[in-house]
């Protein structure tokens, strides 16, 4: 219910603006004495609006969907796969590099000061500004298509991670920390033991985060390679040509594939919380 | 890999219980030759000192402490907030470390103690791992120390027995009382089976009622497996109730007033004992000791 009040709310405002902008379009290409109502009927279904009206994205998205063959370049599921399997491997990436660099953190003094200002300081730098680096590169190197936009989306999503883990890592009571001294628990007894599962609640939030930002990290890294597939690829054959349909269709894809990385996440938290009795 | 391995996982709680039927009779005869000549000690603590901090922050904790707790025993140590008898406690844990003095733990320093897993600790807060079950936070000693898993299993369903919670044993801490979880957590400090038992005001944080149910059965435990117990208290009569031998402690420094032997039989202490004459007198004694050691500078 609340989702479909702010989508009518987004519809109703949507609507209008749509005839705001699209108005001296319509009016430049209607006839002369052509009525109000006409161009306004006009301003709601150009091939090239200003702003599309939400109908004509929705159009655009289901002939995109269910009107081509998912293997082809013109189905948007066919771009969206793409888009996907690079931002999932950016996740996992994220993940690989996040957790044990946390690891380290927590474990070693030196680490913590010798790792922790790089981890800011990359995150500092604009991802537009090194993705066309990384793909140089990685092109040079005889890398091209997934692994570039995957090693991006994962340097654009590891952050969370890292820095939830490193306050779940630490989050273990004093108390707990003492049993597990009064047991002799080594290093790895006391990590696998203890830290692992109290960082966990400290990690879903995080997930979350962290593949919404996989996803944007692998559409950034579309653009500036000239990917001939992926959404970031549509969205920039859609500028190109002054085609907002596309474009439009293309972010509501995107906004899809986050819904689905968060139902993802979800699924894996419930998971967890069932294992673990009800509560995280 | 573990349940082929296994050749006894029922009879081992047997076994022990006959041991410690011995162990009972040992220690009665021990509570008899009062001197101690004989009497082998698990905790001794030489002139043990402990300063927190350096130069002009630096705080005594304990001061010159001298303790023999014997075999069989029940020592409870007593005193005002800030009198070290939890630092005292953890220095025998070796959680912290004394700054001059000796302290001879089960035979051996501290360290070597803790890692031979010589003690099992109670804390003032149960200390369970929220995301395990009742059985398996009990387990948790066991799984470190690489047992078996059926005997581990036997060993935790015997010692969730030993504390009245087999039935809970597979909900979660968050499921269960206050008192309950207390009683898993010592559970899991006795399913290790360690020569020696230390508590830390473990039931300080509990209403009155659910704490004589537990000193009772606490009492009960240490009479029949012939614990050896290091109790760490602020309530007079909790410490008289429980102990062979009341510690009284003063602060700043922390250093023993006085240690009150609790002569009030051998026999099972019904909650009721606390209102008899020989209690009292014993507890006035403590009284006494405590004011003693109290200054109001």
């Amino acid at each position: 219910m609340p989702v479909a009040t702010v989508l009518l709310a987004l519809v109703a405002i949507w609507y209008p603006a749509a005839l705001w902008m699209n108005h001296d379009l319509a009016a430049g290409l209607a006839e002369d004495g052509a009525s109000a109502w006409t161009v306004a009927l006009a301003s709601l279904s150009l091939d090239r609006p200003v702003l599309p009206a939400p109908h004509q994205v929705v159009v655009a998205v289901l002939a995109g969907v269910f009107g081509a063959d998912i293997l082809s370049p013109r189905s948007l599921v066919y771009h969206a796969g793409i888009t996907a399997s690079a931002g999932i491997c950016g996740f996992a990436l994220a993940l690989l590099l996040g957790v044990p660099l946390a690891a380290g953190i927590v474990h070693a003094r030196t680490l913590d000061r010798a790792i922790m200002p790089w981890v800011i300081a990359s995150q500092t730098i604009p991802v537009l500004a090194i993705a066309p680096m990384v793909v140089v590169v990685l092109g040079a190197a005889g890398q091209t298509g997934l692994v570039p936009k995957a090693l991006i989306a994962g340097w654009l999503s590891f952050f969370p991670v890292t820095i939830a883990m490193v306050t779940g890592l630490r989050s273990a009571d004093p108390m707990q920390r003492d049993l597990m001294r009064t047991y002799g628990a080594s290093g790895r007894q006391m990590f696998w033991s203890l830290r692992w599962p109290s960082a966990i609640p400290f990690l879903f939030p995080a997930l979350k985060v962290t593949a919404a930002l996989a996803l944007v990290g692998a559409i950034v890294a579309e653009l500036p390679t000239g990917a001939a597939a992926g959404l970031g690829a549509r969205l920039l054959a859609g500028s190109y040509y002054g085609q907002t349909l596309q474009i439009w269709a293309a972010l509501v894809m995107a906004g899809m594939l986050a819904l689905v990385a968060m139902g993802g996440v979800a699924l894996a938290r419930a998971a967890v919380v069932r294992g673990r009795g009800g509560r995280l | 890999m573990t349940v082929a391995s296994v050749t006894r996982p029922a009879p081992v709680a047997e076994t022990k219980d006959f041991a410690e039927t011995e162990a009972v009779a040992e220690t009665e005869g021990v509570a008899e030759m009062e001197d101690g000549a004989e009497t082998e000690s698990v905790v001794r603590a030489e002139g043990v000192s402990l300063t927190f901090g350096t130069g002009a922050q630096a705080t005594q904790a304990l001061s010159g402490i001298d303790l023999t707790v014997s075999r069989g025993s029940f020592t409870s140590l007593i005193g005002p907030s800030g009198c070290g008898k939890t630092t005292l406690l953890r220095a025998i844990a070796d959680l912290e470390q004394p700054t001059a003095g000796r302290l001879v733990v089960a035979g051996q320093t501290p360290e070597q103690a803790r890692l031979s897993r010589a003690y099992g600790y109670v804390f003032q807060g149960p200390a369970l791992f929220p995301w395990r079950t009742v059985e398996r936070n009990v387990r948790l000693p066991l799984e470190l120390s690489g047992m078996p898993q059926a005997e581990q299993a036997a060993r935790a369903a015997h010692y969730l027995g030993v504390v009245g919670l087999a039935e809970v044993r597979h909900r979660f801490p968050w499921q269960l009382s206050g008192g309950m979880q207390q009683r898993v957590s010592i559970a899991r400090a006795l399913c290790f089976e360690p020569p020696l038992l230390l508590m830390d005001e473990p039931f300080g944080a509990l209403d009155e009622i659910t704490r004589d149910m537990l000193n009772l059965h606490l009492h009960r435990l240490w009479r029949q497996r012939g614990l050896t117990a290091v109790f760490v208290t602020h309530s007079i009569a909790e410490a008289v109730y429980l102990s062979s031998h009341v510690v009284v402690m003063s602060p700043r420094p922390g250093r023993i007033v006085e240690v009150i032997d609790v002569d009030l039989g051998p026999g099972e202490r019904p909650l009721e004992i606390r209102e008899t004459p020989e209690f009292l007198a014993i507890a006035y004694r403590v009284r006494a000791a405590l004011r003693a050691g109290h200054s109001y500078d």
